[in-house]
């Protein structure tokens, strides 16, 4: 086959971490963050992962790019194992990956002026002298839409959207190919939101980028991610073309999810099904289905075997007994 | 739509100042703002962040943080009485009794070391003179009544063992044990996920229902607004920019500010595309909002607005009625008048 290899391939990733007791510290659990999760990503492809808060959406962007190491499964880049790489056969892979976080504040060290954080990654993998430094600083801050005048401020002289380009400028220093982004415009206005999901669309069509989107705003999501993967308890539940999953969604929990959304129209307001209940513990989560409690077509069978993620009929994939 | 909301008018506000003396100079985060809410009515308030919207509520519950801060003009009607012309102790009296406020963390309104039905059961003694006894009964009624799961059991534990989710209930009961007569929500689902929102939007509107309160619901999410708000004020820099019945505003938004956060949301379903790659670009509000020690003179929305003229630089546009029913303060609305699409 001449097709390349994805830009990023997870297999059977896992993450658990130990819970830990007492003044002896004694192992009394794990928490399942992530329990089996695998998926690829093209180029200039962004795939979301959505779900709600504590389902283990970090957790996989942060053990892909190996900023915690996975308990098992694999991780590939542009075809090649990086799961056991050392820290110095990991260093030319880390140019290549990139992360942008929620909060643009708390991730900007306030201590540093504009440019030289957005030159540090340049610094640090030694790449270009001071001259040549402050030249590709310059033209980073042109790519995302930063006025150069700025350039010597503090992060608290900028807006939320501007210190969400400085951490987009930074993340881009290396000429990445892939940047995990997670929640990257949920601490934003609205009218900041746009700004930034435009030029990260721009971004990603001038410089083939692929994004791991990781956000619980499903309209967002829509906006930008070509395929979702649904998150619930560490596992994915279901995965599919963006335009299927919204026009037909076929896990319980991706209906549950998309028809708690609130539609800007008061013309559409509706008498909707909430589900209830709260997301359960990922320590020990639920047996069988880690869905059937709140489950509103749960069966006995869902009670005790595990559906595995399997292919339908138009090609997504879905975790469910029924569906 | 209103068919199920009162025409009595609860609270009225009028000409509500409030600014910060600071050593950056004077911050004018609340300027002369006005509304009514009746009772059974939900008045949204909207608007970006920093443009004054809790401040807003929190001069109506008399919290501000005094120095910097001071209410120098306006006055709070509730039930024909002026809450700014109060004492504090009768102040005191009056909050968590007939005005009550959630806010957007929970944890900052609950004390960590108290169970939380002890701390429902304070506000009834405080303000319903109940027996310690009555009033614990009556926490565990009200626990159950926000649809706290095994609300005995959970009366027992302190905030930090609770969801969030269910922390924003324990929050709304001690809010609603006394029956009060205003509600005000500050961003009170922005901390959940969607689906926990649902249910506490829904309970919401339930417990107005019941008991005919007045809610005022402070929010940035446009989405919230549209399916709980029968009235919305839209803020802007510190003042009221339009005001309309929610589905008025929706369709025929009149002020640009207004117009352009409506263009500027992605929206479920309405996402157009030929191909998965071929995105629409989302129609942006250039700029940010001023600092509100620093306004430029004329309409604070100038330097963003794409119908900006000389007269919008010179001068302040009155807040005027434009339609019946729908407020604006804008020299060009005529021009800003578009339905989104
Ligand atoms: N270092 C850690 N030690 C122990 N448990 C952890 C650690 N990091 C995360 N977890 C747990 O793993 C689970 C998944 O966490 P993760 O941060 O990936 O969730 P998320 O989906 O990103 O949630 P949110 O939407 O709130 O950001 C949670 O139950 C969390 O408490
Ligand atoms: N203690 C304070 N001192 C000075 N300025 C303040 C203080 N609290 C709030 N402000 C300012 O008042 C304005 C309105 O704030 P706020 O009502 O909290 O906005 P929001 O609409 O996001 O709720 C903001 O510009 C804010 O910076
Ligand atoms: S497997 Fe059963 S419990 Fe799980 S989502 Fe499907 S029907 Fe519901
Ligand atoms: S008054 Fe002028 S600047 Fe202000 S919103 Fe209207 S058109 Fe725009
Ligand atoms: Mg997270
Ligand atoms: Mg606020």
């Amino acid at each position: 086959m001449s097709n390349p290899p994805p830009v990023i391939e997870v297999t059977d990733l896992k993450k658990h971490f130990p819970i830990r007791k007492g003044l002896l510290r004694r192992l009394v659990g794990h928490v399942h963050a992530v329990d089996g999760v695998s998926f690829s990503i093209g180029q200039a492809e962004t795939i979301a992962v959505v779900g709600e808060s504590g389902c283990g959406k970090s957790t996989v962007g942060r053990t892909i790019l190996r900023l915690i190491q996975p308990t098992a499964g694999t991780i590939k880049v542009n075809g090649t194992d990086i799961t056991t790489l050392s820290r110095h056969e990991m260093r030319p892979y880390r140019r290549q990956m990139q992360i942008v976080f929620q909060d643009p504040f708390a991730s900007l060290n306030p201590r540093m002026r504009a440019d030289d954080i957005v030159g540090e990654p340049l610094m640090v993998h030694g790449i270009a002298n001071k001259k040549e430094r402050a030249e590709q600083v310059a033209e980073l801050f042109v790519r995302v839409g930063l006025r150069p005048q700025q350039a010597r401020n503090f992060p608290h002289e900028f807006s939320g959207g501007q210190r969400q380009r400085i951490s987009i400028a930074r993340a881009l220093a290396l000429n990445p190919k892939f940047i995990v982004a997670d929640e990257p415009v949920s601490a934003l206005d609205v009218s900041i939101q746009a700004q930034v999901l435009n030029l990260m669309v721009r971004l990603q069509r001038s410089e083939g980028l692929s994004y791991l989107f990781i956000s619980h705003n499903l309209a967002v999501v829509e906006h930008i991610a070509h395929r979702v993967a649904v998150m619930y308890l560490g596992r994915i539940v279901e995965f599919a073309d963006t335009a299927d999953l919204f026009a037909n969604p076929q896990h319980p929990y991706t209906e549950a999810l998309l028809a708690a959304i609130p539609v800007p129209d008061p013309a559409m307001k509706r008498t909707r099904h909430i589900m209830q209940g709260d997301v359960p513990s990922p320590i020990n989560p639920p047996l069988g289905c880690h869905f059937h409690p709140r489950c509103p077509i749960a069966t006995e069978r869902c009670r005790v075997e595990v559906p595995l993620l399997k292919p339908g009929a138009d090609g997504r994939m879905v975790a469910c007994h029924l569906r | 739509m209103d068919q199920q909301v009162n025409t009595q008018d609860v609270l009225k506000v009028n000409g509500l100042t409030t600014y910060f003396f600071t050593r950056r100079g004077v911050v004018k985060a609340v300027d002369d703002v006005s509304f009514t809410v009746r009772a059974g009515e939900t008045l949204a308030i909207v608007g970006e962040s920093g443009c004054g919207k809790s401040i807003t509520a929190l001069s109506l519950m008399r919290l501000i943080p005094s120095p910097p801060g001071r209410t120098i003009a306006g006055t709070v009607m509730l039930d024909g009485t002026d809450l700014l012309q109060l004492s504090e102790p009768k102040m005191r009296q009056m909050r968590g009794n007939k005005i009550s406020m959630i806010f957007q963390e929970p944890m900052t309104a609950l004390n960590p070391l108290l169970t939380i039905g002890r701390q429902v059961a304070e506000t009834l003694i405080l303000h319903q003179n109940m027996s310690r006894q009555a009033a614990q009964a009556r926490a565990v009624e009200m626990l159950k009544f926000v649809k706290i799961p095994e609300a005995e059991q959970r009366a027992r534990e302190y905030p930090h063992q609770l969801s969030g989710g269910m922390r924003q209930r324990a929050m709304i009961a001690m809010a609603l044990a006394c029956n009060p007569r205003v509600l005000i929500c500050d961003e009170p689902t922005t901390a959940l996920d969607v689906t926990i929102q649902a249910q506490i939007l829904e309970l919401i509107v339930e417990l107005q229902r019941n008991f005919g309160t007045a809610v005022i619901l402070i929010t940035h999410d446009l989405g919230v607004v549209a399916e709980t708000a029968h009235r919305v004020i839209v803020m802007y820099a510190g003042r009221k920019v339009e005001e309309a019945s929610a589905e008025e505003l929706f369709h025929r938004p009149l002020h640009p500010y207004m117009n352009g956060l409506l263009g500027s949301i992605p929206r479920v379903g309405l996402t157009k595309r030929a191909t998965a790659s071929e995105h629409v670009a989302l129609q942006e509000i250039p700029g940010i909002v001023p600092a509100l020690n620093d306004l430029p003179i004329g309409c604070a929305f100038a330097p963003r607005c794409p119908n900006a003229g000389d007269k919008c630089r010179a001068a302040i546009p009155p807040f005027e009625e434009k339609l019946p029913g729908h407020f604006a303060a804008c020299w060009h609305s005529d021009v800003g008048a578009k339905v989104p699409t």
